[in-house]
């Protein structure tokens, strides 16, 4: 069994209460930063943690708290990124509904780290249960005299909110975060200024994860370099997977980042192996934005190495034959899924959400769900496939914001790995609205790298 | 019921005036904005949907101008731009609930209802759209009614006559009582 910090207590009855989470030693990280710490040690803490960012671009926590500015007589704010809305993704729902006080003891020890004296947990709007979760854990933490004026003794105050988001993909990304924030739509902002000079009320800002900020508590507790321990490489500590799809047992898993893959999917401990004794055809490994992978790949580098879950092993061989950790939504695909149907899906959905600031962005994804169907409806031409290619270069890196690089590499990476199965599409588009194109060869064994070079 | 027709004018309820100040309290002073998107979702618990009356409102107590909010709540999509059922089902319609039978379950619910996406039952008790991502992809298919978003996980035909026919027949034991 794979060490567990953030749901090591998750099965305990009533672990939701204030009581039964101060009961298991909750709080003590907060005891610990306010008896005995100055902002500046809990940074160091983090630092050293080796933290990375758990919403999806994997920005050291440490390093992005030591940005940020600090002019005299302006407020510094915290914000807690609860839009969880990436496709595949639903960590932060469990962590919050479950175990939500080790979100606000995360929230405390981060604030203070920064120097905030107010801080605000943004969380999408359909998560109105989580929200009244959240402020009934807050209200209990008040009450119990770890929130509010001069707590525990220490003169340090503090008050947190949480804010509902009003269903948007868009808010995810953090200058739209604060925008929404801000009562307005959420339309990112042009970077420079960074949130770390200029965020809420153009006020010095972090913006964090839900993960990111819970995982400061065993920091704190048992140290960075503890932490620090765990995982492999630059991929430190544990990390919140979830697991969806055609698998037997989807739902998030805490791992020790380096697992295997294959032991991911396959092993009782975690997924328990493909629903329906199928085969496996396909993973997105870290939520809808990154690189699809054929399963031969997913399972194994081009080098023949085993694929670990860490930032390094899932991004080896670069987008020509690797993808990334991203916000740890993994999403299996049997052999009877489309990959032609799913990739108009995921087109669709990036179209839907963009805020349509940028003409590439705006315009391109709408082009390519309309390409996107055309193929899987049948009247596609051979020419499309290139144009969806051409489109998505495109778009990639002429935004304001990683939205359309999102929406780009899907697509990009659906047409290099399973070319044949789109190509079927406009050759056989009878014969595709009645079956599925099958597993074909993606999970066969990977041929050898000289093979890959000869070719 | 819907409360309100886009002409009638809008009293907000002491009760909801106090929630709203309390809201505002959140944040600094002269950043009331900040207060708009929970002050809609209010609004539109209690009105079903987000009329321009009730637009117009918030904007007066905000102290915002009106396009302001237009502008807002035009752009989110959680905010109904027109009347809807009492009850709207909102079924996630992304890449991995549909790897799991999210399309079956919304043509299911479309038959059942005998009402196209985003249409209103006769009786005025249902309408059902989908919808993006709901971060549950692991309990697909799923979907979600609001006010107050509860969620109805593993959906399978047998689940959505449980949960649509349940919904009828309280609607008709409270029409009883009173
Ligand atoms: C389109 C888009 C959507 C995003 N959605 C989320 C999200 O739902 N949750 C999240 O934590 N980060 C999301 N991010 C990343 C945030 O911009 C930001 O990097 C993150 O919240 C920083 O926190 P971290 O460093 O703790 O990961 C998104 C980014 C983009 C471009
Ligand atoms: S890339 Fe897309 S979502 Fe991002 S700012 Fe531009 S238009 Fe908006």
């Amino acid at each position: 069994m794979g060490r567990k910090l953030l749901l090591e207590n998750i099965n305990v009855p009533g672990i939701n209460t204030f009581d039964v989470y101060r009961q298991k030693g909750g709080y003590r990280a907060v005891e610990k930063v306010l008896k005995g710490m100055s902002p500046e040690d809990v940074v160091e803490e983090v630092k050293k943690s080796g933290l990375r960012g758990r919403g999806g671009a994997g920005f050291p926590t440490g390093m992005k708290w030591s940005f940020l500015a600090k002019p005299e007589g302006k407020p510094r704010y915290l914000v807690c990124n609860g839009d969880e809305s990436e496709p595949g993704t639903f960590k932060d729902r469990y962590l919050m509904t479950y175990i939500p006080h080790l979100l606000i003891e995360g929230m405390i020890v981060s604030s203070f780290a920064l120097g905030a004296n107010t801080s605000y947990i943004y969380v999408r709007g359909e998560m109105m249960p989580q929200i009244r979760i959240l402020e009934k854990a807050i209200a209990e933490a008040r009450n119990a005299g770890f929130l509010g004026k001069n707590i525990l003794g220490s003169g340090y105050d503090l008050e947190l909110y949480v804010q509902p988001g009003g269903g948007a993909y868009i808010c995810g990304e953090e200058t739209a975060l604060i925008e929404s924030l801000e009562g307005k739509r959420g339309n990112p902002r042009i970077k420079p200024p960074f949130p770390a000079i200029s965020g809420l009320y153009n006020c010095p800002t972090v913006v964090n994860n839900v993960e990111s900020i819970a995982a400061t508590v065993p920091i704190i507790n048992d140290g960075g370099d503890e932490y620090a321990k765990l995982g492999i490489g630059r991929s430190t500590g544990t990390k919140l997977i979830s697991a969806s799809g055609n698998l037997n047992k989807p739902g998030v898993y805490e791992i020790e980042l380096g697992v295997p893959v294959e032991e991911f999917i396959y092993s009782d401990e975690y997924c328990g192996g493909i629903a329906n004794g199928k085969r496996l055809k396909a993973v997105v490994a870290g939520g809808s934005s990154v690189p699809i992978l054929p399963a031969n790949l997913i399972l194994k580098t081009l080098n023949g190495e085993n694929r670990l879950m860490s930032y390094e092993s899932l991004a080896d061989g670069g987008f020509a034959s690797g993808t990334m950790l991203g916000s740890g939504g993994f999403v299996a695909f049997d052999e009877d899924q489309c990959i032609v149907r799913n990739t108009w899906n995921y087109a669709r959905f990036y179209h839907h959400e963009s805020c349509g600031q940028c003409s590439p962005c705006r315009e391109g994804t709408g082009w390519m769900e309309k390409v996107l169907h055309r193929l899987e409806y049948g009247h596609g031409k051979l020419s499309d496939i290139d144009l969806l290619v051409d489109v998505s270069k495109k778009i990639e890196g002429n935004t304001i914001c990683p939205l359309g690089d999102a929406a780009a590499w899907p697509v990009a990476s659906a047409i290099r790995h399973f070319r044949d199965e789109f190509e079927w599409h406009v050759s056989r588009p009878e014969e595709a609205m009645d079956r599925n194109y099958g597993l074909a060869h993606y999970a066969d064994p990977l041929p050898k790298p000289e093979a890959v070079a000869a070719n | 019921m819907l409360k309100v027709s886009n002409t009638e004018e809008i009293v907000f309820t002491p009760e909801l005036i106090t929630k709203f100040n309390e809201i505002v309290a959140r944040y600094p002073e002269g950043k009331q904005k900040s207060a708009l998107l929970p002050i809609l979702h209010l609004a539109q618990a209690e009105y079903g949907w987000v009329s321009t009356p009730v637009m117009d409102k918030v904007a007066e107590f905000l102290d915002l101008k009106p396009i302001e909010v237009y502008e807002v709540a035009t752009f989110y999509t959680m905010f109904f731009l027109k009347p809807q059922g009492k009850y709207v089902l909102e079924v996630c319609r992304t890449g991995p609930c549909c790897l799991v039978g999210a399309e079956k379950i919304m043509k299911y619910i479309e038959q059942k209802l005998e009402v196209k996406e985003g249409e209103v039952t006769p009786d005025g008790l249902f309408s059902w759209r989908g919808v993006e991502c709901l971060a549950a992809c692991g309990m697909g298919p799923v979907l979600q009614i609001g006010p107050e978003y509860t969620f109805y996980e593993n959906l399978t035909e047998a689940k959505v006559d449980e949960l649509i026919d349940g919904l009828r027949l309280k609607t008709a034991e409270k029409a009883q009582i009173i």
